[in-house]
C-alpha cells in the first residue's frame, strides 16, 4: 500500500505491533485476559526526523517505545531498525545491534545509579560495548559531557549532586555514547521544571543536527511536541487514531479525539482564553484491558455514529501522508485520495508532510 | 475589583524556615498578599519556588520540626492563623478555608468510603446527623458532576478514576461552604482531557458559590484561562504581581517576561528555536540579601546583588520587585 516513493530514507518500520501483558488471577496464576497496552500500530520514522508520539496516561505510549527497543518481548508485529527485523531477533543479535538504538528515560532520578559516578554512568555503555583502552575511553566521555554542556569537573561526582536538568543531561549523554542513530525519548522533560524544558529540547535540537540523530520522542506536552517533531503520532487506548505532519496536524486536527485533545490544551493568552471554544469530553479512558466494542474512541467521542460502535476503524491515508482511523472520514476517502494525488498532492507534499506506509 | 475592597485572607511578611541537616532553607522570605472575597487569585512558580509552602504555612499544614513559621501575620475573620491554638485551627481547616491536595492518588484514605470521607467534615464542623450528612455529600457528588452519586458514595477511591478522585477532592473541600479554597496545583497529576474538565468545573462552581479561589500552578495557560489576578514566585518570594490580562500583556519582571517566552504554544507561530532561561533556580540557604534572579537575569546591575528589591507599584493593581524599569514592550526605559 505504498503510494509514493519516500522522498528519505525510512530508519524504523514497525509493522502490526502488539504488546500484551496477561492479567492473571488465582493461586495457580491461570491467564484470564490481556492489558491490551499497544493493540497493532504501525508507522515508520524516516533518517534524521522526530517523530512526536503524543497521548494521555495510560494509552501505551511509553509501551510502544520501550518496545520498539525491544525493552519488552512483543506480542506480534515487526519492528525493523535499519532493516533489521529486531522483534525475533536473538538475544546476542540483539546485544550487537544495542549501539544503533537507546533510550532516554523519564525520570533522570530513578534511572542514574546514586553509586556510581558520572564517569562511570556515561562509561558503561562503552565498558560493555567496545574496547576501549583507560585513557581512551576518559576521553570519549570527557568529549561527551562538552556536547551535553556538563562540566568536565564534575566526572568524578555522583547523581545527587545535580539538578534535574542536569541529570537529564547525563541520561542524555549516556544514550549518546555508542553513537547511536535512533533514540528513543521517553517523556524527557515530564519531570523538570519549565524553565529548565526548554534547555534540555534545545540541547536534544542541537545534537540532532550536529548528529544526524533519529528520535522518536514521547510526550503528553502537545505544545513541546509541536516544536521539537516533524511529524506527530496521536496514540489513545493502544491504537494510533492520527498520524500527520506537524502543521497539518496542528492546523486542522481530523481526528475526533486529537481535537479535543487539541482544545484542551490551555494557552498562555487570557484573551484568547476567554472566548476560545473548546471541546470538552465527557468521561475517562476506558480499560485497555476491556476496550470498548468497535473504535475504541466510541464511549466518549462528540461525534460518535451507529457504526462506530459495531465496526472497528482502519486506518487510512485522507491526504498524502496523513492517517486517521475514523469512520467519519471513510465514505469519502476513496474520492478525496484520488484527487489528492492528482492535483494538490504535489504541492502539499512540499510541506513537511511525509508519505507514509500503511499497516493493520 | 476596587483596591481599597475588603480582603477575606490578609498575609503579611510571611516567613518559613525549615531546619535541615547542615543548616536552614529558607523557603518563603516576607511574603504578603490578599486574597478579595470571589476571587480568583493564580499563584505561579517552579517548584522550589516557595509556592506551596506559603499556603500550607497559613493553616499550620507543615510538620514542625523541620518546618518553622517564622515570622508573618495571617488574618483571617478578624484572627491572626498564626496565633490560633491546633484545635482552633482545626476549626478553620474545612470549614473557613478549604484545601485541595496535588495528588488525588494519596491524599484520599484508601481505607475508607468515599461517603465517609465527605461526610466526615460536615458531621464534624456542622454538627450534621448521620443522614443529612448523607444527603448533603450526595448533593456535593452531584455539585462536582459524579454520576451516580448516591451509589458511589459507598465506593472506596480506588474504583474512582484520577479525575474522579480529583472531583471527591473538590467535594470534600467544598464540603462546609468555606470562604477560602486552596488548590495546590489540582490538575498537574492529570491528562490534559481530564484538565479540562475540571477546569470547567471549577469556572462553573465559582459562580455558583461565589468563594475566594487561591490556585497553585506551574501552567501559565491554566492561569490564564481561570485566573482575574496572578502573583508570580521565584526564589520563595513575590516577584510580580497583577491582574491577568495585565500580566500576560505587559510584564514587568525579567523573570516573568522571560518565563512567558519559554513555553511553546499548540496555536500560532512556531518558533525555530526555543527561548531559555539559563541557569538554575536558587539554593535559599540564607536570608536573601540579593535580588534571587540576579544570577539568571540578563538586566541585572550592580544595585540587585547588594541589595533585595523590594515590590513596588508600577500600575493599577500591579507591582514588581524589580529596580529596573521596563516599558510596555519590555525594553529597558
Amino acid at each position: 500500500m505504498l503510494d509514493h516513493t519516500p522522498t528519505k530514507k525510512t530508519l524504523v518500520e514497525v509493522d502490526g505491533l502488539r504488546m500484551y501483558f496477561p492479567i492473571t488471577a488465582g493461586l495457580l496464576r491461570r491467564k484470564v485476559g490481556d492489558v491490551k497496552a499497544v493493540d497493532g500500530v504501525s508507522f515508520n520514522i524516516y533518517e534524521g526526523e522526530t517523530l512526536g508520539l503524543v497521548g494521555e496516561s495510560g494509552c501505551g505510549k511509553s509501551t510502544c517505545g520501550r518496545a520498539l527497543l525491544r525493552l519488552y518481548n512483543v506480542t506480534e508485529g515487526s519492528i525493523r531498525i535499519g532493516g533489521v527485523d529486531i522483534a525475533t531477533l536473538s538475544h546476542d543479535a540483539l546485544r550487537r545491534m544495542r549501539p544503533t538504538m537507546q533510550m532516554v528515560f523519564q525520570d533522570p532520578q530513578a534511572s542514574l545509579n546514586p553509586r556510581m559516578t558520572v564517569a562511570g554512568i556515561i562509561g558503561e555503555p562503552l565498558d560493555e560495548h567496545t574496547k576501549l583502552s583507560h585513557s581512551e575511553k576518559l576521553e570519549r566521555i570527557y568529549e561527551l559531557m562538552d556536547a551535553v554542556g556538563l562540566s568536565r569537573d564534575f566526572a568524578n561526582r555522583y547523581p545527587h549532586a545535580f539538578s534535574g536538568g542536569q541529570r537529564q543531561r547525563i541520561g542524555i549523554a549516556r544514550a549518546l555514547a555508542l553513537s547511536p542513530k535512533f533514540i528513543v525519548c521517553d517523556e524527557p522533560i515530564a519531570a523538570l521544571d519549565v524553565s529548565i524544558q526548554a534547555q534540555v529540547v534545545n540541547l536534544l535540537e542541537e545534537l540532532q543536527d550536529r548528529l544526524g540523530l533519529t528520535y522518536l520522542f514521547i510526550s503528553h506536552d502537545l505544545s513541546m511536541v509541536r516544536h521539537i517533531a516533524d511529524r506527530v503520532a496521536v496514540m489513545y487506548l493502544g491504537k494510533i487514531v492520527e498520524l500527520a505532519g506537524r502543521e497539518a496536524l496542528y492546523e486542522s486536527p481530523k481526528h475526533p479525539y486529537t481535537q479535543a485533545l487539541l482544545s484542551a490544551v490551555p494557552e498562555p493568552n487570557p484573551e484568547n482564553e476567554s472566548s476560545r471554544r473548546r471541546i470538552i469530553l465527557t468521561g475517562d479512558v476506558p480499560s485497555p484491558a476491556n476496550p470498548p466494542k468497535g473504535c475504541n474512541f466510541c464511549t466518549r467521542c462528540p461525534k460518535v455514529m451507529e457504526i462506530c460502535h459495531r465496526v472497528e476503524p482502519a486506518s487510512r491515508e485522507i491526504e498524502p501522508g496523513r492517517f486517521v482511523a475514523c469512520h467519519l472520514y471513510e465514505t469519502a476517502t476513496t474520492a478525496e485520495t484520488t484527487a489528492a494525488h492528482n492535483s494538490a498532492g504535489k504541492a502539499r507534499l512540499s510541506n513537511d508532510n511525509q508519505p507514509t506506509q500503511q499497516g493493520v | 475589583m476596587p483596591d481599597g475592597a475588603q480582603t477575606v485572607l490578609h498575609v503579611e511578611g510571611l516567613k518559613t524556615v525549615f531546619k535541615v541537616r547542615g543548616g536552614e532553607v529558607h523557603a518563603v522570605n516576607s511574603v504578603s498578599f490578599d486574597i478579595k472575597p470571589g476571587e480568583l487569585l493564580g499563584v505561579v512558580g517552579e517548584s522550589g519556588s516557595g509556592k506551596s509552602v506559603t499556603m500550607m504555612s497559613l493553616l499550620g499544614l507543615l510538620p514542625s520540626p523541620p518546618a518553622e513559621v517564622r515570622e508573618g501575620r495571617v488574618m483571617f475573620e478578624g484572627r491572626d492563623l498564626l496565633k490560633c491554638t491546633p484545635s482552633e485551627l482545626r476549626k478553620v481547616r474545612g470549614l473557613g478555608v478549604g484545601f485541595i491536595f496535588q495528588d488525588p492518588m494519596t491524599s484520599l484514605n484508601p481505607v475508607f468510603t468515599v461517603g465517609f470521607q465527605i461526610m466526615e467534615p460536615l458531621r464534624r464542623h456542622l454538627g450534621m446527623n448521620k443522614e443529612a450528612a448523607r444527603k448533603r455529600a450526595q448533593e456535593l457528588l452531584e455539585l462536582v458532576n459524579i454520576p451516580d452519586a448516591a451509589q458511589r458514595l459507598g465506593d472506596y477511591p480506588h474504583q474512582f478514576s484520577g479525575g474522579m478522585r480529583q472531583r471527591v477532592m473538590i467535594a470534600i473541600a467544598l464540603a462546609c461552604d468555606p470562604k477560602v479554597l486552596i488548590a495546590d496545583e489540582p490538575t498537574t497529576a492529570l491528562d490534559v482531557t481530564i484538565q479540562a474538565q475540571i477546569l470547567e468545573l471549577v469556572r462553573e462552581l465559582r459562580h455558583k458559590l461565589g468563594m475566594a479561589i487561591v490556585w497553585i500552578t506551574h501552567d501559565l495557560g491554566v492561569i490564564a484561562g481561570i485566573a482575574d489576578r496572578v502573583i508570580v514566585m521565584y526564589g520563595g518570594q513575590i516577584v510580580e504581581q497583577a491582574p491577568v490580562k495585565e500580566l500576560f500583556a505587559h510584564p514587568r519582571h525579567p523573570y516573568t517576561r522571560a518565563l512567558l517566552k519559554t513555553v511553546p504554544s499548540v496555536r500560532g507561530a512556531r518558533a525555530a528555536k526555543l527561548n531559555v532561561i539559563e541557569g538554575q533556580p536558587p539554593m535559599l540557604t540564607a536570608v536573601p540579601t540579593s535580588c534571587p534572579f540576579r544570577p539568571r537575569c540578563a538586566n541585572a546591575i550592580e544595585r540587585c546583588a547588594a541589595e533585595n528589591p523590594l515590590r513596588r507599584k508600577v500600575g493599577p493593581g500591579h507591582d514588581v520587585a524589580c529596580f529596573r524599569d521596563f516599558d510596555e514592550k519590555g525594553a529597558l526605559a
